[in-house]
């Protein structure tokens, strides 16, 4: 639910670059000793608490994944180093592949399911009255607005196996054999459940930014693609398509890093069950390191997540660290 | 240009069909919560709830710790919220308003702060945390979860900061205030609406947390709604409605926050980013 980010920063960067640069150049010039002091100290809470809070757990993160630690050392407080012997347990491990694989495959249906559903909506909200569109709005921010724990409760409830409304939908359809289906049985049953739970919640976020963003496009762009002749499919690919594409870039980038990590959903849902067979990465860490005690595993485990995170988005992540300093 | 009856049909329908399927799992919820019991448990389901009971409601708040969990969650979410404001107003206002070397590497910093992966850092939180005996305990909830809100927060105050003219805080030191007092006089209240976005952003965040408050709080006493939620099942077994019950009272806070701010954040985040 960490929404709206990276946007609103890079509007007035642009601004501050056109009338910031003379009067602060200057002053900053000016200013006394105490003064040049002055943006360290406002900042220096930030950065101690980033440092504390962030940057410690990560550095703590990384060595407890050279540790053998596990129930009995936990318990006596010793701390056994041992090398490189987590990691080779894990990656030698089948179990590790398999739910790399697995976390890949469900992020990146997930993202593509969220993006062309988001994504229609978005233009829909563009092509409708304003009475519709403000109801489909209500709809949308109703969704994006629930709790995901909440959420998830209740599609347990929407997919319950005896009385959940889903299944009393799909016997009266004509598919009896759902009537007392149990969602929670099976691994596809159980990605099916919460694919649509996670497409449900984030779709919200994608067509509300794309269908903003389509209002900025300048009318004129239309209206000159329509004297050239465009049609309808051609000034949708030649004028809205270019238009949107960063915004669709950020938002594809956002949204793989939020499903990536979708551990609320999955554990809560059904645990990593059954058998193990859904756990994504962030489950798979929780469980083998808190859940089975082993926790340098499991740190090993998180560092090898966080290192495939920063392979997965490192393309787009690029390009917005190099925006952000061609604009400063 | 003329559109045919179909080409002006499809869209409202296509937008009535989407709206159910948006709705309708909140609906149930609180359909569910309001029904009894019996029309919970039928062959067919009741649509639409006639009898409308507070028993499940009731089975809700009167279990265990229920209002212990109520205060756990409003003072880590207040508490972290606010720390992160304040701090985040500080940092963004040098961001924003002030030319210094590194500023650069700042944001840069922040945004990555902003990507962080929490869901698999709770281990080693687990460890500095019982290594600094706190388990069980709302101090260090609240500092992570200031923690986890606040590169958001910064950025994006950083973006409203820098939407108030530089012309008012000039004037207002021309008139004789000191920077600070031109901070608190005149950007301030401009910044009301910023304030208000991000905190509710923050609020939310926070407010929904589960991963690490399961890992480190054991304890009843030091447990959030979350987390409440999350076990009710296992508690109450196949009790639907006061399941419901239950995640209905965790979700009106921020249904209510979040309906009647998103207007409101929304125009002011895109303000925050197109005016300045």
């Amino acid at each position: 639910m960490t929404v709206q980010t990276e946007r609103p920063p890079s509007g007035p960067s642009d601004v501050r670059k056109a009338d910031g640069g003379g009067t602060g150049g200057t002053r900053a010039r000016a200013a006394s000793r105490a003064g040049a002091l002055a943006p360290y100290l406002l900042l220096l809470p930030a950065a101690a608490a980033t440092v504390l809070l962030l940057g410690w757990p990560l550095v703590k993160d990384g060595l407890l994944s050279f540790q053998n630690l596990n129930m009995a050392q936990l318990i006596q407080h010793v701390t056994e180093w041992t090398g490189f012997d987590n990691y080779k347990e894990v990656l030698t491990g089948e179990d590790f592949w398999r739910v790399t694989v697995r976390s890949i495959i469900f992020t990146a249906v997930n993202v593509v399911l969220t993006m062309v559903v988001g994504g229609l909506i978005g233009l829909l909200l563009a092509r409708l009255g304003r009475v519709m569109r403000f109801v489909l709005m209500i709809g949308l921010v109703l969704a994006w607005a629930m709790p995901v724990v909440a959420a998830t409760t209740v599609y347990q409830w929407l997919f319950a196996q005896r009385f959940g409304v889903v299944n009393w939908v799909l016997d009266k359809l004509g598919w009896h054999s759902m009537a007392d289906f149990s969602w929670t049985g099976s691994q596809f049953s159980t990605f099916f459940v919460v694919t649509v739970l996670i497409v449900w919640m984030s779709v919200p976020f994608v067509a509300i930014n794309l269908y903003a963003a389509t209002t900025t496009i300048p009318d004129e762009l239309y209206e000159a693609a329509a004297l050239d002749g465009a049609g309808m499919w051609r000034s949708f690919t030649s004028v809205t398509l270019p238009f949107l594409r960063p915004f669709l870039y950020a938002t594809t980038f956002l949204e793989v890093i939020w499903i990536f990590k979708a551990f609320v959903q999955v554990y809560t849902f059904n645990g990593g069950g059954p058998d193990r067979l859904t756990e994504i990465l962030p489950v798979y860490a929780y469980i083998e390191g808190v859940g089975n005690q082993h926790y340098g595993m499991g740190a090993a485990i998180a560092v090898l997540t966080i290192l495939i995170l920063l392979g997965l988005t490192a393309y787009y992540l690029r390009i917005v660290l190099k925006q952000e300093e061609d604009e400063l | 240009m003329k559109r045919s009856l179909f080409g002006r049909v499809w869209p409202n329908v296509t937008a009535v069909v989407l709206f159910i399927g948006l709705v309708f799992p909140v609906y149930w919820m609180f359909a569910t919560a309001f029904k009894p019991t019996g029309d919970i448990i039928s062959e067919n389901p009741v649509w639409f709830p006639t009898d409308i009971t507070f028993e499940h409601f009731k089975t809700a708040t009167e279990a265990d710790h229920f209002w212990t969990y109520v205060s756990n969650s409003l003072i880590v979410t207040v508490c972290a919220v606010v720390f992160s404001l304040v701090i985040a107003l500080a940092g963004s206002f040098a961001l924003a308003r002030m030319r210094f070397k590194g500023r650069r590497g700042f944001i840069v910093g922040f945004m990555l702060a902003q990507m962080a992966p929490w869901e698999v850092m709770v281990i080693a939180i687990y460890m500095i945390v019982r290594d600094a005996s706190m388990l069980n305990s709302l101090v260090p909830l609240t500092l992570f979860y200031m923690m986890m809100i606040l590169p958001f927060t910064i950025l994006t105050l950083r973006g409203f900061v820098a939407a108030v003219p530089k012309e008012l805080e000039e004037s207002a030191m021309v008139d004789g205030c000191t920077r600070a007092q031109a901070f608190r006089r005149v950007i301030l209240p401009l910044l009301a609406p910023g304030l208000m976005s991000t905190s509710m952003f923050g609020f939310i965040t926070a407010w929904n947390e589960l991963p690490l408050v399961l890992v480190v709080n054991k304890e009843a006493e030091s447990q959030t709604l979350p987390l409440w939620l999350t076990s009710f099942q296992t508690v109450f077994g196949d009790n639907w409605g006061a399941t419901m019950a239950a995640s209905s009272l965790f979700a009106i806070p921020i249904l209510i926050l979040f309906v009647y701010l998103q207007r409101k954040a929304v125009s002011g985040l895109t303000a925050g980013a197109v005016k300045g």
